[in-house]
């Protein structure tokens, strides 16, 4: 027993210093929260260690079946961890700028990073709920962090009814599982779908409420709604944290569930999916075209990359899964870099977060929109930047697995997604700027985010490393 | 006496490139001056380091150079190789074009004195003969089209020299397009090279000639073509179009709008006989196919007799000699044509020296004409410029070949091999060579007469500031002068009946008319005397005699020819109306075609139903559905529901 709780240090240490920083945020009453800022820092950083250090490279199970450690799982969790402490240093600034600063902010989301590493680890139905309901929670309460503003807590309203909802629909998925097998582990769950031989209706209706689950979670269409509000409504720094680390713990709980748990029943899933995906991609794609408002333009963007994520999953295959891994590790980062800049770019008491005010970025500040332009032509798919490699990684995928027409759709609406992308671009270098206002933000975000944007072009010219490792996990 | 010759052909090849560079792009740095030394240094060290190889190859006897340099890349089998063939043929060539361009670049000197693009000048002669040293020293056809497709693009630039001139712009346009013509099918020719023979090596190619000779190709179904003359008539497309033969030969006329220093060496001295040097190296093809011999004969013998005859109303200084070349270039293909590619190569040699000559005379009567060239406002020169007076005398009688000139002997092997060839087409070939005799010296003595003598007829001002050009002008005119009269002599005996070439030209026993008349061939002074036994001599005579009468002696009576003659004058002023025809069908089709084109095809269906359509519909899709979402919690979680339904119905559904 001592010797299983090994596997679980990282998510006990962050939990327990996650609380002593609760306690610490209550107990000093401070209105400077750096050493609030720091300490949650010295926590991701913490947890990072020991996740590398104590990265497996093998599968075991832990706690009655409860907790799994294998390679994916560690991977994902150390990603989400360095993107979160990526995520709170764009934050950082933008809170203090905003008046938005409090110890809440970091607390819930170390808490909600806790969530998502249950997500990622879990090998039972119930633990899974349990990892989403914590992320969940907490990012329902930071959305409406800004209790000021109407529309953050009107998206935070949103969100939280529609999540009931979709909480509501996982778990009664996950009851009926439970009622046709009797398995509340995946791998019972597993074993008792490979002995059955006919359809079962009871767990194809099971599996259509949990893919619900998950496709809310992930924002696929039709379960998208809440995103393009939340995503507009709330505070950017929760937009910039809500649209990275969560869709990798996502992503991991889809494998979980639909893999580990259910390949049985990959034929009906993949239908499913497809339905999903080619849904989101149009939809994305097409509705993203007529914003005029950045955060809600990329929330549509993030729909249409959820598409894109799922044809990996869809190809049923292992590479194909590990090019989803690779697909939604490298869109966060983009994600990240995207609403990074819209933070770059806002001033106290004004966030620049409509189209025009990109418009003579190039004039402005040529080097942050040279930034930009990679962000978007990776988003775009162009190469040599790493998100053509993505969707290469993925359209190769399915491809292989004889989904022609897909992938032609795939493609099809990747060049209609191009438009709002390069409209970005032209804005910023031929159209004439509104405001000559000098970006007012501190040399290091200012080096992040160039470290962030110059990463996309790395990662583009070798994406071989990357893709390694995304492989190794499924290996 | 050279460890390693394959450094000295890289240095006659590279030494003009790099002052090209220098003086294209540090000519604002290293000033006028600095441009025009850093080229003609360059261009001097390739010329004396390719009489160092001519006198290797040709004098002591040395290995001819056969090499690859360099692998550019590789695709399959398929080698593409920058090498040099340096053997008795190229060494030629590459003196003739080093020493004729090194003298352009002096006189250049003079003639740009006071033009503002003097060191762009500069860098695109230099580079000029980079591309044409590249041309000439190839060892293979890839090469050989680098070199072609090089020559061509300076030709154009420097055409289009002055280029805020309109016609300027329209004659490098122009030459740009016809060439374009010559180039597919010389394009069409390498690709036949490589489909049949599997190789771009000149030493591959020519010795599978055995495999290739009987094949046949169908073009157009049911009729077989041999494969070779199918190949050589497509590379002798090409020479057309680069040496102006008819009907490609439009654009050699216009090209005289550039300055007068490249009209002497492109359009003249090397470019335009770019051609004929290639239907020379190429001759263990053209051998292998009469019917292409046959084409080459008659293309020859019209471009020679009908270009000529435009020269005799041409007002324009330069036009005329224009009209000359082109028909001068007749005569060397005729040669091509009958077989006597050395015939051909020796009076490209000759005509190369005597061209330039010409051309630059004409340019220095245009400096101190103050930049004036139509001849009715000329006369009685050759008082103030005794010595271009007498360099252009020199020139003509060489061009009109008077005996004793290099003219005369590389224009009457050539006659001479016409009357001894058998090949369908070689009777009216000799009789447009030998009526072109006339009609050559009827122009040149025309030019000659109304610019050096008669009645004074320029402006006062003019008048008053005519003098002979300075030193830079003069020295090369009086250098080239010397090969015009005696380098025929010398050439005659080893060039065309010694072997001079050597292998580098190959010639099948059923038409090789040289050695013909080589039996009857007993040295410089028997050949010389034997002319006046023939008629050509005696045609010159009455050419210079007419000119003299028509021009010096009763000037008004041109006026009355012209008058009496009316629709005959108006077919040679308007070029037999050819330029008309390509101008309202090639270029007028073209763009009324491309009009259409762009009318229906892009604006309509690839802009407007394609692009701005698709762009629209989707636009307004997006405006449509972006109204879904509504803002209203229960809106979403309707569309939630129905997406659970839809996804039971459809999986759960098809269970039943």
């Amino acid at each position: 027993m001592t010797s299983e709780l090994t596997f679980l240090i990282p998510e006990i240490v962050l939990f327990v210093l996650t609380c002593i920083i609760l306690l610490v945020d209550t107990i000093g009453s401070s209105e400077d929260k750096s050493f609030i800022y720091w300490l949650s820092q010295s926590t991701l950083i913490v947890t990072v260690v020991l996740l590398v250090f104590l990265c497996p490279d093998s599968t075991t199970h832990a706690m009655s079946m409860n907790f799994v450690s294998d390679p994916m799982g560690a991977i994902l969790k150390i990603f989400i961890c360095a993107y979160t402490s990526v995520v709170f240093f764009y934050s950082y600034d933008y809170l203090k700028e905003h008046e938005l600063i409090r110890g809440e902010y970091f607390v819930l989301g170390l808490f909600a990073v806790l969530g998502m590493m249950v997500m990622v680890s879990a090998y039972s139905l119930l633990t899974i709920y349990l990892g989403l309901e914590l992320l969940s929670l907490s990012l329902y309460a930071m959305v409406a962090m800004n209790r000021d503003s109407q529309s953050a807590t009107e998206a935070a309203m949103k969100y939280f009814v529609l999540g009931a909802l979709a909480s509501g629909m996982l778990l009664y998925g996950i009851s009926m599982l439970y009622g046709v097998s009797g398995a509340i582990d995946l791998a019972s769950l597993s074993a008792y779908i490979s002995q059955q031989t006919g359809n079962n209706i009871l767990l194809i209706f099971g599996l259509v409420f949990v893919v619900v689950g998950i496709a809310f979670k992930l924002g696929a269409v039709p379960f998208h709604m809440w995103v393009p509000d939340v995503y507009q409504g709330a505070p950017t720094s929760v937009t910039l944290f809500i649209g990275s680390a969560p869709k990798i713990a996502a992503f991991g709980m889809a494998i979980r569930l639909l893999v580990d748990g259910m390949e049985g029943l990959v034929d009906s899933w993949q239908g499913m999916l497809i339905i999903l995906a080619v849904l989101s991609m149009a939809a994305g794609n097409i509705i993203a075209i007529s914003q005029t408002n950045i955060k809600r333009m990329l929330a549509y963007s993030t729909i249409a990359h959820i598409g894109f994520l799922l044809l990996g999953i869809i190809s049923g295959s292992q590479s194909g899964y590990a090019g989803s891994m690779f697909y939604v590790l490298t869109y966060a980062l983009m994600s990240m870099g995207a609403f990074g800049m819209v933070i770059l770019l806002g001033r106290k008491g004004y966030e620049a977060d409509t189209l025009d005010d990109f418009k003579g970025l190039a004039v402005r500040s040529p080097w942050f929109a040279f930034i930009m332009l990679i962000l978007m032509f990776s988003m775009a798919g162009v190469p040599p930047l790493v998100g053509f490699w993505g969707k290469w990684f993925v359209i190769k995928e399915i491809i292989a697995m004889g989904h022609i027409s897909l992938a032609a759709i795939a493609v099809l609406f990747s060049v209609i997604g191009a438009y709002y992308y390069l409209r970005i671009v032209k804005l910023m270098y031929f159209d004439k700027a509104d405001q000559m206002t000098a970006i007012k933000a501190g040399q290091g975000m200012r080096f992040v985010l160039s470290i962030n944007g110059l990463a996309l072009l790395a990662l583009g010219f070798m994406p071989g490393m990357l893709m390694a490792l995304c492989l190794g996990a499924f290996a | 006496m050279f460890e390693n010759m394959e450094n000295i052909y890289l240095a006659i090849v590279i030494a003009p490139l790099l002052g090209s560079v220098i003086a294209g792009l540090f000519g604002r740095v290293i000033g006028r001056a600095g441009a025009h030394w850093v080229t003609i240094i360059g261009v001097g060290v390739s010329s004396i380091l390719s009489m160092v190889a001519f006198k290797y190859i040709v004098f002591d006897g040395g290995e001819e150079f056969n090499q690859t340099i360099y692998t550019w890349l590789s695709i399959g089998n398929l080698d593409i190789n920058v090498g040099f063939l340096v053997d008795r043929l190229s060494v030629t060539m590459m003196v003739v074009v080093t020493f004729v361009s090194w003298m352009i670049h002096i006189y250049t000197i003079g003639y740009m004195h006071d033009d503002p693009g003097y060191q762009r000048f500069f860098s695109y002669i230099s580079l000029f003969t980079f591309a044409m040293l590249m041309l000439v020293m190839s060892n293979n056809f890839m090469q050989l089209f680098f070199g072609w497709e090089g020559v061509g693009l300076v030709s154009y630039l420097l055409i289009g020299f002055w280029y805020k001139k309109d016609t300027a712009i329209f004659a490098n346009l122009k030459a740009f397009l016809v060439n374009r013509v010559g180039d597919f099918g010389f394009l069409l020719g390498i690709a036949g090279v490589l489909l049949y023979f599997g190789s771009l090596d000149y030493v591959d190619v020519f010795s599978r000639t055995a495999a290739v000779e009987g094949q046949t190709i169908q073009i157009l179904s049911g009729h077989d073509w041999s494969v070779m003359t199918v190949i050589c008539i497509c590379l002798f497309i090409g020479a057309m179009g680069k040496s102006a033969q008819v009907p490609l030969h439009v654009w050699l006329p216009d090209s005289m709008e550039g300055p007068t220093p490249i009209s002497a060496l492109i359009h003249a001295a090397t470019m335009v006989t770019a051609g004929i040097f290639m239907v020379s190296r190429m001759s263990p093809l053209f051998e292998l196919s009469e019917t292409a011999l046959s084409f080459i004969l008659v293309i020859g013998a019209i471009t020679a007799l009908f270009m000529g005859l435009l020269g005799l109303v041409q007002n324009d200084i330069k036009r005329v000699i224009a009209y000359s070349t082109l028909s001068q270039l007749g005569y060397m293909t005729v040669a091509l044509g009958a077989s006597a590619y050395a015939a051909a190569m020796f009076h490209l040699v000759t005509h190369a020296f005597f061209k330039a000559l010409l051309f630059l005379a004409a340019g220095s009567v245009i400096i101190g004409m103050h930049h004036e060239q139509d001849m009715r406002k000329m006369g009685g020169l050759y008082k103030y410029m005794p010595i271009t007076w007498f360099t252009s005398l020199v020139g003509s009688l060489a061009l009109i070949g008077f005996p004793g000139t290099s003219g005369f002997y590389s224009k009457d092997a050539i006659i001479e091999a016409l009357h001894h060839s058998h090949l369908p087409g070689s009777g009216f070939a000799y009789f447009a060579v030998v009526a072109g005799v006339f009609i050559t010296a009827l122009y040149s003595f025309r030019l000659f007469f109304m610019t050096f003598h008669g009645k004074e007829r320029m402006d006062k001002h003019t008048w008053d500031h005519l003098h002979e050009s300075p030193k830079v002008v003069t020295v090369p005119l009086t250098i080239l002068a010397i090969p015009s009269v005696i380098l025929g002599a010398f050439m005659i005996g080893p060039v065309l009946f010694q072997g001079y070439f050597g292998d580098a030209i190959v010639v099948s026993g059923a038409h090789d008319v040289l050695t013909e008349i080589g039996k009857s061939y007993h040295g410089v002074w028997g050949f010389t005397l034997h002319a006046f036994k023939a008629a050509p001599v005696y045609l010159a005579l009455a050419g210079v005699l007419t000119a003299w009468l028509l021009y010096i002696k009763f000037p008004h009576v041109p006026a009355i020819f012209a008058d009496k003659l009316g629709f005959l004058h108006k077919l040679l002023l308007e070029k037999y109306y050819l330029d008309k025809f390509n101008q309202a069908f090639f270029a007028g089709g073209t763009r009324k075609i491309g009009q259409m084109f762009w009318n229906i095809g892009d604006v309509r269906i690839i802009d407007g139903f394609f692009v701005n359509g698709t762009a629209l519909t989707v636009r307004w899709f997006s405006g449509i559905i972006r109204t879904l979402q509504s803002g209203y919690l229960y809106d979403y979680a309707f569309a939630m529901i129905i997406g659970l339904l839809l996804l039971l119905a459809v999986f759960v559904h098809h269970l039943f």
